[in-house]
């Protein structure tokens, strides 16, 4: 394994100003009783404090297990959800406050991927009506003659033969249909794309063709990505940036190398630990960490530190003192690649990728 | 839109097999691969071809479908003879000669007499348009009422829909023949309009409630979101996204209750309260006809033949058009 080149990528570095910037973003859903005369008996708290920046031009990746909140940060967004607290400035706007044309404007710049190719096209609409459909919507981007060259090129962009502009949906493979989905999301020609576990309901094989492709746009159009998935491989592939998240907060974020080779928070260290080795010898040296009890429900998150119920290091301070996203008091100054936020009293480094 | 690219062709370097965090899956043999296009997939079209939607696609669809066009016939000959009976039946309907009572057809009499000796053929004729009147207007009425209704309830829900699903509810309770017999009796008018009003007001709530699930079942998809996500409003959501893909239920169960309506008519006509004498349905004939059914038959097989094509002509039709909506099925 030792031999095994590394991953090249020229890092983009944060030389301007992000593009977005999320501070403290909560959103809770209300938990109800009652029929008619609704009465509010406490909420879920699916994202309670998520901040992080987004710069032009490069990919985030967001991971987490399933639940800890990555989708409702992609659906507040593209603003699918009303944030209950919290502010997302796209090149300084807060736009969490907006509403009608203003909205409208600002959605042209944000759009989303969906996870579920299957799902996300509508059965009775061809594929030119709806990779058009944004055009109708913003008639302003493209005169109405323009249109439907302009979708046949956006066919042609993402893979596709632009003959297959009457077809239906149901006429293409998963691999295919998402295609079309990212072709709906580039046809305003957004600066954002926020792509919610785009690969997650793809086999394996299309996986790397519509991440390979999502790569191939991000150089030609000049988007930044905020990608989500829980496949950790995929993400790192992806990214130059990534931000784990656990029960509604970021736990850690970082450049890829620091999360993946010098992960410092105990949570971080045991989602890669899972990662699959496809390496027999080496699987046998790696140490698994296992994570006791389940994910704590996020109608009532446990106090201090939401990862002390699972966590083999917790003390008593994790749960009277939370701790905050930020570089670590061990790592200040080191200028090495263990500096970076996490969200941990006691963070150190630990090898859990074997053989590197 | 810039020059697009060979789409094999990766701007960013693809990574070793195995590399990093123990990727579970081969990036650098996926180049060289296979941008499935669709295969043996025939007509997909040229480019020059005009664009397609799916009601022209529907449309293109129901011309070549032989269900749709013999049922489409059968209605239109339906609309015919209700518009122009005399066209089809030189006879009065209502002109009786009680010493051919219940006789079986002769020259001129293809169907025979009815109990009163009048020509059944004539009255078949003639029945045609209260029936299919009161069929297509309760129907018509009873569609577009409860998908309007229980369509915005179901999209918008909270405070709307909890409302509406009560008085639905209401109306449920509501025995039919009974309503009909408290409603119709203070009625005096004997046209077909207050049989249509009564049927529209009993049966919009089972179509609300179809409408309403349908509607909610396509609302949570992802498409729907999507339309959001650009910006799209309720209206175009609704128009574009929602109603074609709740409509196949509709359809369907409305197709069917016309049949039911037609008979429904016969019925309270039976009761006294729906069509009166000398109105001329087939309801009235088939209640008249269904005593003497032992004695003769014809009389009550004719009218009844006829209600049952035109209910078999209706299903046919919604049944094609349903089918043509749903591009998956062609």
């Amino acid at each position: 394994m030792s031999e095994q080149p590394v991953m090249v990528k020229e890092p983009v570095r944060p030389s301007h100003e992000p593009i977005l910037e999320v501070r403290d973003l909560v959103k809770h859903f209300p938990l109800t009783q009652g029929i008619l005369f609704k009465k509010q008996i406490g909420a879920v708290k699916a994202v309670d404090g998520v901040s992080f920046d987004l710069f032009p031009g490069e990919t985030l990746g967001i991971v987490g297990e399933s639940g800890c909140g990555k989708s409702t940060v992609a659906r507040l967004l593209v603003n699918l959800e009303e944030a209950t607290a919290g502010q997302i400035r796209y090149k300084g706007e807060d736009i969490t406050k907006l509403s009608g044309r203003a909205l409208k404007a600002v959605r042209r710049n944000i759009q989303m991927v969906f996870q579920d190719p299957y799902t996300s096209l509508n059965p009775r609409m061809t594929v030119g009506d709806i990779i058009g459909e944004p055009y109708e919507i913003h008639p302003e981007v493209a005169p109405k003659g323009d249109r439907r060259k302009r979708v046949q090129d956006l066919l042609d962009v993402v893979g596709l033969n632009p003959e297959y502009i009457n077809r239906y949906p149901h006429q293409f493979s998963g691999g295919q249909r998402q295609r079309i989905g990212i072709a709906r999301g580039l046809a305003l020609r957004p600066e954002i794309i926020v792509a919610d576990e785009p690969v997650s309901a793809l086999d394996v094989s299309v996986q790397a063709q519509v991440v390979n492709l999502m790569g191939r746009l991000q150089d030609e159009f000049d988007l930044s990505y905020m990608f989500i998935a829980h496949d950790l491989s995929i993400v790192r592939h992806i990214s130059d940036r990534v931000g784990v998240m656990y029960l509604g907060k970021i736990v850690e974020i970082g450049g890829d190398e620091e999360i993946y080779e010098h992960p410092t928070h105990p949570y971080t260290q045991a989602l890669l630990s899972a990662v699959p080795v496809p390496d027999p010898e080496a699987r046998e040296h790696r140490e698994r960490i296992i994570l006791a009890g389940d994910v704590p429900s996020p109608a009532n998150p446990p106090s201090g530190c939401r990862f002390r119920t699972r966590c083999w290091k917790a003390q008593e301070r994790c749960s009277l003192e939370e701790p905050l996203l930020a570089v670590p008091p061990v790592f200040r100054g080191t200028a090495g690649p263990a500096e970076h936020e996490s969200a941990c009293h006691f963070a150190e480094e630990k090898q859990v990728v074997p053989g590197e | 839109m810039p020059e697009p690219q060979n789409p094999f062709d990766d701007g960013r370097q693809a990574v070793a097999p195995g590399g990093g965090a123990g990727g579970g899956f081969d990036l650098a043999a996926e180049e060289a691969g296979t941008l499935d296009k669709v295969p043996g997939q025939g007509g997909g079209g040229d480019l020059s071809e005009k664009p397609r939607s799916l009601w022209s696609d529907a449309w293109r669809d129901l011309r070549r479908n032989p269900i749709f066009i013999i049922s489409a016939l059968i209605i239109l000959f339906l609309i015919f003879i209700s518009l122009w009976p005399g066209v089809l039946a030189s006879q009065d309907p209502l002109q009786a000669d009680l010493s051919k009572a219940q006789q079986g057809s002769g020259p001129g009499h293809p169907f025979g007499y009815d109990q009163q000796g009048r020509d059944v053929y004539t009255r078949v004729i003639y029945g045609a348009r209260a029936s299919v009147t009161v069929g297509v207007c309760a129907t018509l009425g009873v569609v577009i009422l409860g998908s309007a209704l229980g369509g915005l309830a179901g999209y918008f829900g909270g405070w709307w829909d909890a409302i509406l699903s009560r008085i639905s509810d209401v109306f449920f309770g509501i025995p039919v023949i009974l309503g009909g017999l408290v409603f119709l009796s203070v009625i005096t008018n004997s046209t077909v309009w207050p049989v249509v009003g009564f049927m529209i007001l009993l049966g919009w709530p089972q179509i609300a409630r179809i409408a309403r699930g349908s509607v909610i079942t396509a609302k949570q998809n992802d498409y729907v979101q999507a339309a959001r996500a650009l910006g799209a409003g309720n209206k175009r959501i609704l128009l574009r996204h929602i109603a074609p893909n709740a409509l196949a239920p509709v359809i369907v169960v409305g197709t069917i209750a016309l049949g039911t309506y037609i008979s429904l008519e016969a019925t309270l006509s039976y009761l006294g309260v729906g069509l009166r004498p000398p109105t001329v349905s087939w309801g009235i004939d088939i209640s008249d006809a269904s005593s003497q059914i032992r004695n003769a038959p014809h009389m009550l097989l004719w009218p009844a033949g006829a209600l049952s094509l035109t209910v078999l002509a209706f299903i046919m039709l919604g049944d094609a058009v349903r089918d043509a909506l749903d591009p998956k099925l062609r």
